[in-house]
């Protein structure tokens, strides 16, 4: 599966956030999307670590402010798998 | 198809208002997936089809010491995958004590059909989790002592209040005792002190209605304890369980919701060949068909063992193949290596007729709705013809490997049970005396030399609490032969019998074939010159051997000798109950008042004297005795 980065970061956010792919950018945020609360925010973390079959440290959590972030960390550690 | 094809799919269904077709999608998605992310998109979508959809409403409580939110999108997703319209109420943060205790909670205001008390080893039971090692046996044992009884207080202050089911975790092992080997030895042992707890708490849930154990520890050690945890989490967000066991744990819940919501299967349809034996019998034969101890037909015998413990629970077997029947037939009775026999079949359809059909007959024979069936086929293209055919059906999902058939079996939860009565035990022979009973049907020259050859015998008897849960199983069961289809619960039942005017009857029915145990339940509420029927149902086994007749001819009885005018009852039609719509009316009833829910019939007890048919022998257990409180 050759599915990039950003795309499968936006089909899990759009499903989590109930909202659809092309609303999800590089900067939406917890202040730009309204759905985006704290329990959604653990409900995403939840669906990435499933999605790319991993486990965040609690700093990266606590990092993940926008989706830029999330890409980030994640790009970081989807390399070091 | 990839995820973003499959919700494609599904919005494309809904866009076209074809919500079968979008929920069956949705199923499809769940399974595959299971994950949170395509939980939120499930419980959205079918939001928005709740009201184009026929589900099932239930509400539920979870009680906990742990973060559960996560938990909640990704069970109301597979709950209304089941049909059933889940809504959660979930406790404040370990508030689940007061919650309990008292009686005008949130959690009693919320009305929920079910709690879960969702506690952990760490929380309740701290010393024995962090100190283990400091305790001696003494205090290991008051330990113990201490936490069962907050259980049983915890238990009988929900009871109390409420008249919900309640489903208590157990406790957990850690992944290391705190002692590492001498934990086995004699002594103080962590280990062995949440054995006791768990047993003490299994001991409470059977000495009360109602009340059920989910085994907690067993689930983690299922799927490996060492993986099942995330301590980071529970460190930072109360969440103690890694992202791929959060839908593991939800699948646990639903084995409860399927049983409590009525959702299960009453029978299981088996296919033959490379199902039940490996291998074609029509061209290995019976030495070339593998079924044994021995790999690779251990895998099959394991399925036979699988459908033998189905059977001992209750669940009907029935046998679906496409073979030439004498092939089959010599196999099933033959084969040394068949641990089912003949006898365990309450119907076979051996021939060439395309499945659905053969389906459609089962059920017709076994005197069920198609949606009570289950089906279990190796071959992909019969499930998916039934699929289609017969969208009511639970179809069995088997794995192509032989060696995993057992496991798929074991895990389906539509043949969870939460209670298993005598009926349920013997069931399966009492299909085989209702074959016995159809054939001298045919052979006798009227109905009333038939009802006369029976030789019946009915036992009418008030509640008792051997009976209640036998009762309560029939009132949540009984479709078709049920005036007014009111479902209770154990407790409910319990209760309203100790309600002044209010009774409940059960009869059991005997006849030269066999017991067919408990099959008829009546529920009375008696006001001033009237008695009404609230319930009165039979199991559709009985019915048309005028049971019925001795049984609502009781009623009368009784409510004459208790100075009662009249006897009055509902007959509320739903879409299965026409095999009683003409009950009263057949017995002199007539109509006083119609509405739309249905018709109140009702009888001159001055008039009418309702006689008990004379080929019925009848016995009357006191009314006074047996009650249950």
């Amino acid at each position: 599966m050759t599915e990039p980065l950003l795309d499968r970061v936006r089909r899990v956010a759009a499903d989590v956030l109930e909202t659809s792919a092309d609303k999800i950018t590089l900067d939406s945020s917890p202040e730009t999307i309204e759905t985006w609360d704290s329990v959604h925010h653990l409900n995403l973390v939840l669906a990435l670590e499933q999605e790319f079959d991993l486990q965040f440290e609690p700093e990266e959590i606590d990092q993940m402010k926008d989706v830029r972030h999330v890409l980030e960390i994640l790009g970081s550690k989807v390399q070091q798998v | 198809m990839n995820s973003s094809e499959a919700r494609h799919e599904v919005d494309l269904l809904i866009s076209t208002e074809d919500s079968t077709g979008a929920s069956r999608a949705l199923g499809d998605l769940w399974a595959h997936e299971g994950s949170p992310s395509a939980a939120s998109f499930v419980v959205q979508r079918f939001e928005q089809l709740r009201p184009t959809l026929k589900l099932q409403p239930y509400r539920l409580g979870i009680l906990r010491s742990f973060t559960v939110e996560p938990m909640v999108p990704l069970l109301r997703a597979a709950a209304f995958c089941a049909g059933i319209d889940l809504t959660v109420y979930v406790s404040d943060f370990n508030a689940y004590v007061q919650a309990i205790t008292e009686q005008d909670s949130a959690l009693y205001k919320f009305r929920p059909d079910a709690v879960i008390l969702a506690v952990q080893t760490r929380d309740v039971a701290p010393e024995i989790w962090n100190h283990a090692s400091a305790l001696s046996v003494e205090q290991a044992r008051a330990s113990v002592a201490r936490v069962a009884g907050d259980f049983s207080d915890w238990v009988q202050g929900f009871r109390r209040n409420s008249t919900a089911h309640l489903i208590v975790h157990n406790l957990e092992q850690p992944v290391l005792p705190s002692r590492g080997l001498l934990d086995t030895q004699p002594g103080m042992s962590q280990s062995a002190a949440i054995v006791q707890i768990n047993a003490e708490l299994r001991n409470l849930a059977g000495s009360q209605v109602g009340v059920y154990v989910l085994d907690y520890d067993a689930l983690g050690a299922r799927h490996g304890r060492s993986t099942w945890h995330d301590e980071r989490k529970w460190v930072t967000v109360r969440l103690p369980i890694a992202a791929p066991n959060l839908n593991r744990l939800v699948t646990e819940w639903m084995r409860f919701l399927h049983p409590l919501t009525g959702k299960v299967a009453k029978a299981l349809v088996v296919d033959l060949d490379n199902t039940l034996w490996g291998g074609v019998i029509g061209e290995d034969g019976m030495t070339g068909i593998r079924l044994g101890s021995e790999y690779p037909g251990s895998a099959y015998q394991a399925v036979q063992r699988a459908l033998l413990d189905l059977y001992r629970r209750g669940i009907l077997l029935a046998v679906c193949s496409k073979n030439n029947r004498d092939d089959a037939l010599e196999a099933i009775d033959k084969h040394p290596g068949m641990l089912l026999n003949r006898s365990h079949f309450a119907a076979m359809r051996i021939n060439w007729t395309d499945k659905s059909q053969n389906l459609r007959e089962i059920a017709a024979e076994l005197n069920l709705g198609v949606d009570s069936l289950a089906f279990l086929d190796d071959n992909p293209i019969e499930r998916q013809q039934v699929r289609t055919a017969l969208p009511e059906v639970f179809v069995i999902d088997l794995p192509a490997d032989p060696m995993k058939f057992e496991t798929a079996i074991r895990e389906c939860p539509m043949f969870e049970r939460l209670t298993v009565s005598a009926e349920d035990e013997q069931r399966g022979a009492i299909y085989q005396a209702q074959h016995a009973r159809e054939q001298l049907e045919q052979r006798v020259s009227s109905r009333e030399d038939f009802y006369r050859s029976l030789q019946q015998e009915a036992e009418i008897a008030p509640l008792t609490k051997a009976s209640l849960a036998r009762i309560a199983q029939l009132t949540n069961k009984t479709n078709q032969f049920n005036l007014t289809t009111r479902r209770y619960t154990e407790q409910q039942v319990a209760e309203l019998n100790t309600k002044p005017g209010w009774e409940c009857f059960s009869i059991r029915v005997r006849d030269r074939f066999g017991d067919n145990g408990l099959v008829g339940v009546a529920i009375t509420r008696r006001d001033g010159d009237t008695t009404e029927i609230e319930t009165f149902l039979m199991s559709c086994r009985v019915i048309g051997r005028t049971v019925e007749t001795a049984f609502l001819s009781f009623l009368a009885g009784r409510a004459r000798s208790q100075g009662a005018q009249r006897l009055q009852g509902w007959f509320l039609p739903t879409k299965k109950n026409a095999p009683a719509r003409d009950f009263y009316s057949t017995h002199g009833f007539t109509s006083a008042h119609q509405n739309g829910d249905g018709t109140l019939w009702t009888l001159d007890l001055a008039a009418n004297s309702l006689p008990a048919p004379e080929w019925i022998r009848l016995r009357i257990l006191n009314g006074d005795e047996g009650r249950n409180d």
